[in-house]
């Protein structure tokens, strides 16, 4: 934030002679400790922090995984048991980087909605915003090509019909296909270059995710009201008043965790994964992660051509399009109030959506015939809307809520709102944090 | 230095393009091997023909052989199978083309393009749906044909495409009947 200078003063001559030669403790300390936060940040400003252990805690479990998955084939299925039945804590390990992928794409669900709601999006935050949006596209590539390594059944088709996306695009598709398969199917040569690229992408996540933290601490948080930090009373410093309410978060985030690893370790994966994978039988039924459902049933929702444009190449296009459109809400926005807390059409609409994205995701669960597809395809048009048309009109058109003049004073009149209930002392302390 | 030197050609300009040159074409060069190494290795490309055996398939009946990693569907065709691709007209047809790698590459889609000259009553298909790469169900779906799991396209008797997202005809792959129980694929 514009708040100037660093208060970093080194207290022993250790200290003062490593922050002439290299200031690292100065950087910790300007970034984690004296760093001026909004203080009206509420909890869902914590994923960030969540995300945070989250992607160390995937490094981690999935270094150790490696070291006893072979990635052949032949074996990688006999090895992902082995890692279940042989190794010593093995299940656990497995079960936390497989829970861990659900968990970390939950986080950053919330985390994007979280900035679609207030608007975190808007100037100054839109290289913020997009450097977001490249951390998400980054998951999902690892995500993909890590559920391809146990080679069961669902690993194989799921790779089958990504990679078959590829395919779609005219004249150079099915070159591009065969450079990403290794072969005209897929087998032992795509499994490789996927172990060895699902190493790498995480790495490159972290690489992006200092520049995202930079980026946040160039431009400052945005919070609740959407409203510009103005003065110091507007703020507080992150340790320990962020710092205490991030761990807390973290802490209750992990206790979900926990709960599926140790009692509900396969639900949010598919039964047909501990089948191994026969290249001459698809499962009666493929459905992608989860995490993946919605732009699933955006793509099987094309069923029809559209001009020169086949189904296939169309559903393909309004996939990646739906991803696109994140990259451009910065531009979409017209509004000139950031926060969904003024903006009562916004507000509606904004629920419309997250009711939407959640629909989506349960048609992609679906088999893609009858009414399904009718209505996946309705929801894809709605989807397009949201940010095509009512983004953009809205922010226009709507008459939005008075926006207070500070933070400062958008606490103090919420308490003031409370404290003329008989337990108002009580609420005051907790608009602090 | 005078405006001359800005606008003439000289010794120094020609050494700087020069020098930009070789730095793409050599960067160029050295990406290249990275980005060749991913595409199908010799041992991937080596071709196999597979001879099938198809003596023991009655009408109404199919086997399936493995082709380059993919499956091939070998089906002996009821009459009724027959009669009912035979029935279609091309304008019913999303795809038009016969996409049969044994006949030129805009003949149309009839029933008889999509099989062989006197062996009417024989499939040889790629079965591998031309949507996304699934493997179709035989004899299933609203054509009596192929039917994908995945994304619900919908083929007939001659493994047409009828409906759902898929683009195109599934592929007949070159083949011949080598005696009248044998076929060579490939």
């Amino acid at each position: 934030m514009s708040e100037g200078h660093s208060t970093y003063t080194p207290k022993t001559g250790l200290g003062r002679w490593f922050d002439a030669r290299m200031p690292l403790p100065r950087l910790v300390y300007d970034s984690f400790v004296a760093y001026p936060v909004p203080r009206n940040l509420n909890y869902m400003w914590t994923f960030g922090g969540i995300l945070s252990i989250m992607l160390v805690s995937q490094i981690i479990t999935g270094i150790v995984l490696a070291m006893h998955y072979t990635s052949d084939s032949t074996l990688a299925f006999d090895s992902v048991e082995k890692i279940m039945r042989d190794v010593n804590s093995g299940w656990l390990l497995r079960y936390m980087h497989a829970n861990g992928a659900s968990f970390f794409f939950i986080a950053v669900y919330v985390h994007i909605f979280r900035g679609l709601f207030y608007g975190s999006y808007k100037a100054p935050r839109e290289l913020l915003w997009i450097l977001g949006c490249i951390i998400y596209l980054l998951m999902m590539a690892t995500g993909f090509m890590g559920y391809v390594l146990p080679w069961g059944q669902m690993s194989f088709w799921g790779a089958t019909v990504i990679t078959g996306f590829f395919s779609a695009i005219p004249l150079v598709g099915d070159w591009i296909q065969q450079l990403l398969l290794g072969g005209f199917a897929v087998d032992n040569p795509t499994l490789n270059r996927f172990f060895a690229l699902h190493y790498l992408l995480p790495f490159m996540i972290a690489g992006v995710v200092v520049l995202h933290v930079w980026a946040l601490h160039v431009v400052g948080q945005s919070n609740p009201t959407g409203i510009e930090v103005k003065s110091k009373t507007d703020t507080v410093a992150f340790t320990p008043y962020a710092t205490i309410k991030d761990a807390f978060g973290m802490i209750v985030f992990l206790f979900f965790f926990a709960y599926f690893v140790f009692y509900l370790p396969n639900y949010l994966g598919h039964a047909d994964n501990y089948i191994v994978a026969n290249p001459l039988k698809t499962p009666a039924h493929i459905v992608p992660e989860w995490y993946f459902l919605p732009f699933y049933a955006i793509l099987r929702a094309i069923t029809f051509n559209i001009g020169p444009i086949n189904s296939k190449l169309g559903g393909v296009l309004c996939m990646f399009g739906a991803i696109a459109m994140l990259f451009l809400v910065p531009w979409l926005d017209t509004s000139k109030v950031r926060s969904a807390v003024y903006r009562p059409w916004y507000k509606l609409f904004f629920w419309l959506f997250v009711a939407d994205a959640i629909l989506l995701g349960w048609l992609g669960s679906q088999p893609a015939e009858g009414s399904y597809v009718f209505m996946a395809q309705m929801a894809t048009l709605f989807y397009f809307a949201f940010f095509l048309i009512i983004m953009p009109v809205l922010g226009l058109i709507e008459t939005p809520r008075r926006v207070p003049n500070s933070i400062t004073e958008a606490v103090l009149e919420k308490n003031k709102g409370g404290s003329g209930h008989p337990a108002g002392a009580m609420a005051a302390p907790q608009t602090k944090g | 230095m005078s405006a001359t030197d800005i606008h003439d050609p000289n010794r120094r300009d020609f050494l700087y393009v020069a020098t930009g040159m070789a730095a793409v074409v050599g960067a160029g060069a050295v990406a290249w091997p990275f980005i060749d190494q991913m595409r199908p290795d010799a041992s991937t490309l080596a071709l196999a023909s597979v001879e099938v055996d198809v003596s023991s398939l009655t009408p109404g009946s199919s086997l399936i052989v493995k082709w380059r990693g993919k499956p091939v569907v070998v089906r002996n065709r009821t009459e009724k199978e027959m009669k009912d691709g035979e029935a279609v007209s091309l304008s019913d047809l999303k795809d038009p083309i016969a996409r049969n790698a044994n006949l030129p590459s805009d003949a149309p889609a009839t029933d008889a393009n999509r099989t062989t000259p006197g062996k009417e009553a024989w499939m040889v298909m790629v079965q591998v749906c031309t949507h996304l790469g699934c493997i179709p169900l035989g004899q299933e779906g609203d054509f009596g044909g192929w039917f994908c799991p995945c994304h619900g396209s919908q083929y007939d008797t001659a493994g047409r495409i009828r409906k759902g997202p898929a683009p195109e005809n599934m592929a007949i792959p070159v083949f011949k009947f080598v005696s009248d129980t044998k076929i060579l694929i490939g």
